[in-house]
């Protein structure tokens, strides 16, 4: 038998092998820098590794290549984009990360614990934090680069099983939290199960895992359909569950509410890009040929998705499952994307994605500031009358707010006006206004957290905006500013995108 | 670049406000008011330089804003946004003085109070002078805000519920409008390719079912707005809780965005469907004309009563409009102008007579002719010019919509008079109970108008009785844009069907 070694595009996959490189390194560091020094020498090297990577990816803007790493990874314009919106998002989600109050002193002491009690005593803190974000960060970059199914899955479980753990990491509330990584994980693992028995199916079908292969097989329509139908729909709900759509959503609210809000706030940015990165991929290139046997499908998943996530939201008592069921909704909006199946659906798609996930660390950044003397406040109720106490803060989670509702002049009105417009081009008229009146549900529900922060008297007073870190502020400001510039001025990231917006197959 | 200098001013004025501290309450005042009464010379000046008899937009500026979409920062001046900036830019400054000390006591400090005001002035010049119709969508949408936060901020009873209420009504009909600018915005790119200039859109094709729905995104949108039957029911619960101030323009101004949208970018964008569900909608002006009416006669709180007038009157404005005669199109111009004024006018005497008694119902007014002879004097007047007297401006509005209604659509015309009558008892009753007979105990020392008051009340009093008897000025800036509507809706007026007299 003859090895031939395998030949690595060193410069195109920079950006992923640092972020891996750097996972490796801050497991040797967690082994053998002394615990005092590990939280500054752990932030300092993630925050180089994300920015270095980040600047690979600009340097690397233009370049194409479909062959990458024998054939198993793509180079092209949409990845760079999301790779680069992946790699902002994990920055800023690594400086909500470095305020460590939210996380569990010792993960695997158990809740109650003498050991936890010692842990907490001695004031240990958890670093193991930050080469999981790594790890994550790596596989939601090479997920939308994929191009067969095995690189597919491989990065599926590289960016799912680190963030399993990062939401059982909370301090307070404990026991939710762990329960919230089980859930997770259980469910997570049961998806992957569905996506892996998809692609067997699919490779049945196309006689091959990659992606342009199986775009082949479609074409020249020489395979089994019911094998094709088989694999799409299974790799589907393994798709589907991690973009959170309705009916595979029951993780969201229970993980949102559970996990520390600094993982919560990367994870639904970061995550929604990476896992709709891939879902685009497929549906627009690999099985774009077979428009007719998925497109009623998610047509209806679309809907029912949008139209389950406003209405439940509306039910919602609490902060962080209000924002998870918002994210519902939004999973909606950006399937519509999907459906839209033209360029113009890929360039509104990128832009939604990068609006909406910097809107949301923001929105998350700032429901960590609420608090009262046992940790976070996530109950509305206790939200009522905080623009008395923080006019400012409240004024900006309002401007969130608007900007998720998709009122004009904030980055979320021109995400859901593109989308909105490449579907139509594209004939998807009912799903345009479903999606329109289901924001019209949506507006009911953040109108009302806008109500209470402004226009009601608090009852309690325990409740404190707490001052927020130099880290935790600037994610916010950064946050604010970016929701508002989109929203006035999108011309020059709507440019680049439209120049990037293009799949090679 | 004027409109846009124009447009900019009250933000500006608004920018100096939020500089200043929030003790200073006498400063912040002025600088409001001279804020919009500097905005206000300028729609003079714009209004003296503005050519009658040249059809098409005048002081148009175009910047490219969102050049991959097409959109652009584009805004222009034909007869009617004329007519609607003049009137939102003279309301302001009354609304300020009027209600001088309407911001005190409101949830937000009086800064936040005026802050708000101006940048909705802002607002409103940009939603009435918009050209490109995604601008116009923008202003439509972010002028909920100020006002939801005035309502909801400074309001009085169930402020929260009526602030909500109104914002709720106002963004479903704006998304479904959405969904219609989504659409055209389609079919724009598909045909000459991506624009929102109104001007370029006039001249798509458009398949008759398409347009009927893109139509309807539109409508509803300004039917809610504006607001016709059955879609009304958030304006009672607003003007009753708002300040008068606020429902002065929620009222006076902003309710004419849906009669002003219904026209530019109803009839003149859609011009098959407009004639298509013109019948229908006149039916609905027909219901709001009489129901509002009947409502009203029986209210017994005084903003309640001025909220479902003006549901009666929209029902006129929307008639005169989907008539599509030029009569009846200039009629409602000229009726949204009026409508402005007198419903400005009774709020404001409406606002003052419930400060100094303490109580917004009825009937806990009575004999103020006596007691404040200068008060009751306006609001009699103001009721006068809201059931459309004779001699009031109101009167030749209300008689142009219902000549050009009759031509097309008599038993329309001939119902809506019935409308007129009953106006006569919504406002004789109330005035009879308020302002006449006996003194009602705890009413015998109440204040009459001070100079402050005399001041905002004594202008809208002349231009209502000034345009009853001399109505031309603004029919001259209208007409022209009324009978430009009517000819881009591919009618024109049916011949009047007199038999001729033998001699």
């Amino acid at each position: 038998m003859i090895f031939s070694t395998p030949s690595l595009e060193y410069g195109a996959l920079s950006p992923m092998l640092i972020i891996l490189g750097a996972a490796v390194l801050a497991v040797i560091v967690e082994a053998f820098v002394s615990p005092r020094l590990r939280p500054s020498v752990q932030l300092a090297l993630s925050i180089g590794a994300v920015l270095f990577a980040l600047g690979q990816v600009v340097r690397l803007r233009g370049t194409e290549t479909l062959t990458a790493a024998n054939n198993s990874v793509i180079i092209d314009g949409p990845v760079l984009f999301m790779q680069g919106t992946i790699l902002v998002f994990a920055l800023l989600g690594l400086f909500l990360i470095a305020d460590f109050e939210q996380f569990a002193a010792q993960a695997s002491a158990i809740p109650g614990s003498a050991e936890e009690k010692s842990a907490i005593q001695t004031g240990k803190v958890q670093t193991e934090i930050y080469p999981l974000t790594l790890f994550a960060v790596a596989g939601m970059m090479l997920f939308p680069a994929a191009s067969d199914l095995i690189t597919l899955f491989v990065a599926l479980e590289v960016l799912s099983l680190p963030l399993y753990l990062m939401a059982g990491l909370a301090r307070g509330r404990r026991l939710l939290s762990q329960e919230a990584a089980l859930k997770y994980f259980l469910l997570g693992a049961y998806s992957s199960a569905f996506f892996l028995f998809g692609s067997a199916f699919l490779y049945g079908y196309a006689g091959t895992v990659q992606l342009a292969g199986i775009a082949n097989a479609i074409s020249g329509a020489a395979g089994n359909d019911i094998f094709f139908l088989i694999g799409l729909g299974a790799l589907s709900v393994g798709l589907l569950f991690k973009v959170g759509a309705v009916p595979f959503h029951a993780w969201t609210p229970d993980v949102y509410q559970g996990a520390p809000t600094a993982v919560t706030a990367f994870m639904a940015a970061a995550t929604k890009v990476a896992a709709f990165g891939a879902t685009l991929r497929i549906f627009y290139t690999a099985v774009s040929g077979a428009e007719w046997s998925w497109r009623p499908l998610i047509t209806g998943i679309a809907i029912i998705t949008m139209v389950v996530g406003s209405v439940i939201a509306i039910a919602q008592r609490d902060v962080k499952r209000l924002l998870a069921y918002s994210s519902i909704a939004h999973a909606g909006f950006l399937l519509t994307g999907v459906l839209a199946l033209n360029q113009s659906g890929l360039a509104a798609s990128l832009f939604y994605l990068a609006t909406y996930g910097i809107t949301t660390l923001g929105a998350f950044a700032l429901v960590s500031l609420v608090r009262d003397s046992a940790g976070e406040v996530t109950d509305l109720n206790r939200w009522v009358g905080l623009a008395k106490r923080s006019p400012v803060i409240a004024s900006i989670f309002a401007l969130f707010l608007l900007s998720f509702a998709g009122i004009p002049l904030t980055a979320g009105f021109i995400g859901k006006f593109t989308i909105f417009s490449a579907a139509y081009e594209n004939g998807n008229i009912g799903v345009v206004v479903v999606g329109v009146l289901s924001s019209a549900i949506a507006a009911f529900f953040y109108i009302r957290v806008i109500v209470m922060m402004f226009l009601t008297d608090p009852e309690d007073d325990s409740v404190t905006v707490s001052i927020p870190s130099r880290f935790t502020s600037s994610v916010i400001w950064i946050a604010a500013i970016a929701t508002l510039a989109l929203g006035i001025f999108p011309t020059p990231i709507l440019d680049v995108i439209s120049s990037l917006a293009t799949f090679i197959r | 670049m004027t409109l846009t200098i124009l447009g900019a001013l009250p933000l500006l004025g608004a920018l100096l406000i939020s500089l200043l501290g929030n003790s200073q309450k006498e400063n912040l005042r002025k600088l409001a008011l001279a804020t919009s009464l500097i905005t206000f010379i300028g729609v003079i000046l714009i209004a003296i330089g503005f050519e009658i008899d040249r059809p098409g937009f005048q002081f148009v500026e175009s910047y490219s804003w969102i050049p991959s979409l097409g959109i652009n920062f584009q805004v222009g001046l034909d007869g009617i946004s004329l007519i609607l900036i003049l009137l939102s830019t003279i309301l302001v400054p009354i609304v300020i003085i009027g209600g001088w000390n309407e911001a005190e006591g409101g949830r937000f400090s009086v800064k936040t109070f005026y802050v708000l005001l101006l940048v909705l002035e802002t607002m409103m010049i940009g939603v009435f002078s918009a050209t490109d119709v995604f601008l116009f969508y923008i202003f439509f949408e972010a002028m909920l805000v100020p006002v939801y936060f005035l309502i909801g901020g400074f309001g009085t009873g169930a402020r929260q519920a009526a602030a909500v209420k109104f914002l709720l009504y106002s963004l479903f009909g704006g998304l479904l409008m959405l969904a219609s600018i989504i659409g055209i915005y389609v079919i724009s790119s598909n045909q000459i390719g991506r624009t929102f200039d109104v001007a370029a859109l006039q001249t798509l094709k458009i398949d008759s079912l398409t347009e009927n729905l893109l139509f309807l995104g539109f409508f509803i949108a300004f039917a809610i707005k504006a607001p016709l039957w059955p879609l009304h029911t958030w304006l009672p619960d607003a003007a009753k809780s708002a300040t008068p101030g606020t429902s002065i323009l929620l009222l006076g101004v902003l309710d004419k965005v849906g009669t002003f949208g219904m026209i530019r970018y109803g009839i003149e964008l859609f011009p098959n469907a407009s004639k298509t569900f013109a019948p229908y909608i006149i039916t609905l002006s027909v219901i709001s004309i009489i129901y509002g009416a009947i409502l009203a006669i029986g209210q017994k709180d005084i903003k309640g009563l001025i909220a479902f007038t003006s549901i009666s009157h929209f029902g006129f404005i929307t008639m005169g409009i989907f008539a599509i005669t030029t009569q009846g199109n200039s009629g409602a111009t000229f009726y949204m102008l009026n409508h402005g004024f007198s419903t400005a006018a009774l709020f404001l005497t409406a606002g003052w007579m419930i400060t100094r008694r303490g109580s917004s119902t009825i009937s806990d007014f009575g004999g103020l002719q006596r007691v404040t002879p200068l008060l009751a004097w306006s609001f009699f007047i103001a009721g006068m010019s809201s059931l459309a007297l004779p001699g009031l401006s109101s009167f030749v509005s209300e008689f142009l919509v219902l000549v050009g209604t009759y031509t097309r659509y008599p038993v329309a015309a001939i119902i809506g008079t019935i409308g007129i009558i009953l106006a006569a008892l919504y406002i004789l009753i109330p005035v009879q109970r308020a302002l006449h007979g006996p003194t009602t105990p705890g009413n015998e020392s109440l204040a009459d108008l001070n100079k402050r008051e005399i001041i905002a009340i004594a202008p809208i009093i002349a231009l209502i009785i000034a345009l009853g008897f001399y109505p031309k000025p603004a029919l001259d800036v209208i007409n022209p844009a009324a009978t430009n509507t009517v000819s881009k809706a591919g009618l024109s007026d049916p011949e009047p069907i007199v038999k001729e007299g033998g001699k």
